[in-house]
């Protein structure tokens, strides 16, 4: 179970001014659950992910995993207590090849052939075309970002973190990738939590969460707050009615 | 052949044992074994130091080792190896200098290998330098390599220096004849306050010639590096000078490629870039669960691999 207790991250900018990216954040999320966090961009949704995998220190709050508090641990710690994140622009390696970074993933000095291409099969890639592959520039983002979630399910850790897996993917691909969420969860393999905008991968979820300003705006199961979400798209927006837009 | 020996020939040759094929191996200046094959000829030279490799057309899959070794501390040598490509071959040449230093004199190896490919032939060099040692005394490389391709001849050299080495000054000539190929890969990582500089002029002259270098290195602590790869085509041909490095700490880098082109059909490309690891790639490999450290250390290996 993944607890996070009035969480609170506050950034400066160059003149000294703080800013709240969180505010008072907290969550509760029960093991095997596929949880979507959703809402505006500049919301704060990638921090509290970066603060979970312990990419950002939060300026106040608590992050338990199981009971123990991991609030001070490194992110390698974490990692090693099964917590895994998908970037949402992930790096490229110039002289690591896609094997390496899913063994690597996978903590297993050798895969083979047939077991990366399990994993590259789950996000829409034909192993033998980029299994031997550097991870450098000759790759398009889309590909990258494919990749990056392969090595995630490679990691086959407790708690999957996804920051918009959807992000710069082509259509036949996200098709595949949403099959690979479903699969997960119902096979109860790992706590899923997912940054989306996505009505198929948010149909997917247990849970909903959305985060807006810092808060934790609305939270509760997908059939309740799906709705609503949808209700309130665009329409919600004072600046924007129909003569504007014709 | 002492321990020592041993495993200098297995960091520079990857060798254990004696060689398959022809072989020649140098120690402290002299001659320790050698053997020629049937169509590989090895002869001392008469007028300088170094040896003669004749290798007779049509030879295919065959293999040759030259190692040289320096275990005494202050042997300062230079030596001239020649090469003979006949028509049609396709062999494997293994040089490499390792240098054991427990002394504090200085222990140097400047050698000048040329090589004249006949046409239609494809030969694998490579070369790996590397230094051990407890002694204050430096351990010095300065290599030279001059190829001449005849028409569809092509080379594919690698050159591999990691660490050990205080000081190198590098030179490669490759002179490329007509539907020749050059692919040069360089890797190389100093640190500590070694030197080290490479120097490379690749002269596409033949029509429908190609070049390829790609030059990867890593400086660490307050070592320095200088890169000048240049590439002049003199007729219809491709070339690609890609030069890419990792600083770290108080090294310093300096890459100048130059790319000439003295006929309206040459295309020359170079690149080159000079940074540091990118603190996201080893956020990434953290979230794997490797640490900083182990996270540097793999990114380093991949880069140089």
């Amino acid at each position: 179970m993944l607890e996070i207790k009035h969480l609170t991250y506050q950034a400066s900018d160059e003149n000294g001014v703080r800013t709240d990216i969180l505010n008072d954040v907290s969550l509760t999320i029960e093991d095997r659950k596929f949880v979507v966090i959703t809402g505006p961009n500049g919301g704060g949704k990638t921090t509290l992910a970066k603060v979970i995998m312990g990419l950002v220190q939060p300026t106040s709050g608590q992050i338990l995993l199981n009971g123990t508090d991991v609030t001070a641990l490194t992110i390698t710690e974490r990692a090693r207590l099964g917590i895994s994140y998908g970037f949402q622009q992930p790096p490229r390696f110039k002289g690591l090849r896609v094997r390496d970074l899913l063994e690597l993933a996978s903590g297993s000095s050798k895969l083979s052939r047939e077991e990366c291409c399990q994993y590259l099969t789950r996000v829409g890639l034909c192993a033998n075309d980029y299994v031997d592959r550097e991870v450098d520039a000759s790759l398009s983002g889309g590909e990258v970002k494919r990749i990056e979630i392969a090595t995630i399910l490679a990691r086959n850790s407790d708690l999957m973190i996804f920051d918009e897996p959807e992000a710069g993917i082509d259509l036949w691909s996200f098709a595949k990738l949403t099959d690979t969420f479903r699969l997960i969860h119902d096979k109860r393999q790992a706590t899923l939590v997912v940054i989306s905008h996505q009505e198929r991968i948010i149909n997917l979820a247990d849970e909903i969460v959305m985060v807006a300003g810092g808060q934790i705006v609305k939270r509760g199961p997908k059939d309740e707050i799906f709705p609503e979400i949808l209700a309130n798209t665009a329409s919600g927006c004072s600046f924007m009615n129909e003569s504007t837009l014709s | 052949m002492n321990p020592i020996d041993s495993n200098m020939l297995f960091q520079i040759a990857n060798m254990k044992g004696t060689p398959k094929g022809a072989y020649n191996i140098r120690k402290d200046g002299q001659l320790d074994s050698r053997a020629s094959s049937k169509n590989i000829e090895i002869t001392s030279k008469t007028d300088k130091s170094g040896i003669d490799i004749r290798i007779a057309d049509n030879t295919r899959g065959e293999e040759c080792h030259i190692p040289v070794l320096i275990t005494q501390s202050g042997l300062n040598e230079m030596v001239y190896n020649d090469f003979f490509i006949g028509e049609n071959c396709d062999v494997l040449i293994v040089a490499g200098c390792g240098i054991h230093n427990d002394g504090c004199d200085t222990s140097q190896h400047d050698g000048v290998h040329t090589f004249y490919v006949g046409k239609n032939s494809h030969i694998r060099y490579t070369e790996k330098h590397y230094g051990e040692g407890e002694g204050t005394g430096a351990r010095i490389m300065n290599p030279q390599t001059v190829v001449y391709l005849e028409e569809g001849a092509a080379i594919d050299m690698e050159t591999v220096q990691i660490r050990g080495v205080d000081s190198t000054k590098r030179y490669t000539k490759i002179v490329v004849g007509k539907d020749g190929e050059a692919v040069i890969t360089e890797k190389l990582l100093t640190h500590g306050t070694q030197l080290a500089e490479s120097e490379m002029d690749i002269v596409l002259e033949g029509e429908d010639s190609t070049g390829r270098v790609i030059s990867r290195s890593v400086a660490q602590d307050d070592s320095r590096q200088v890169f000048y790869p240049r590439m002049v085509g003199e007729n219809k041909c491709f070339g690609h000078v890609q030069c890419d490095s990792i600083i770290m700490d108080s090294a310093k880098i300096k890459a100048i490629p130059a790319i000439t082109c003295n006929h309206t059909d040459a295309q020359l490309i170079h690149e080159a870039a000079i940074g540091r690891i990118a603190g996201e790639q080893i956020l990434k490999l953290m979230t794997l669960g490797m640490t900083e450290e182990e996270a540097e250390e793999k990114i380093l290996n991949g880069f140089l691999q």
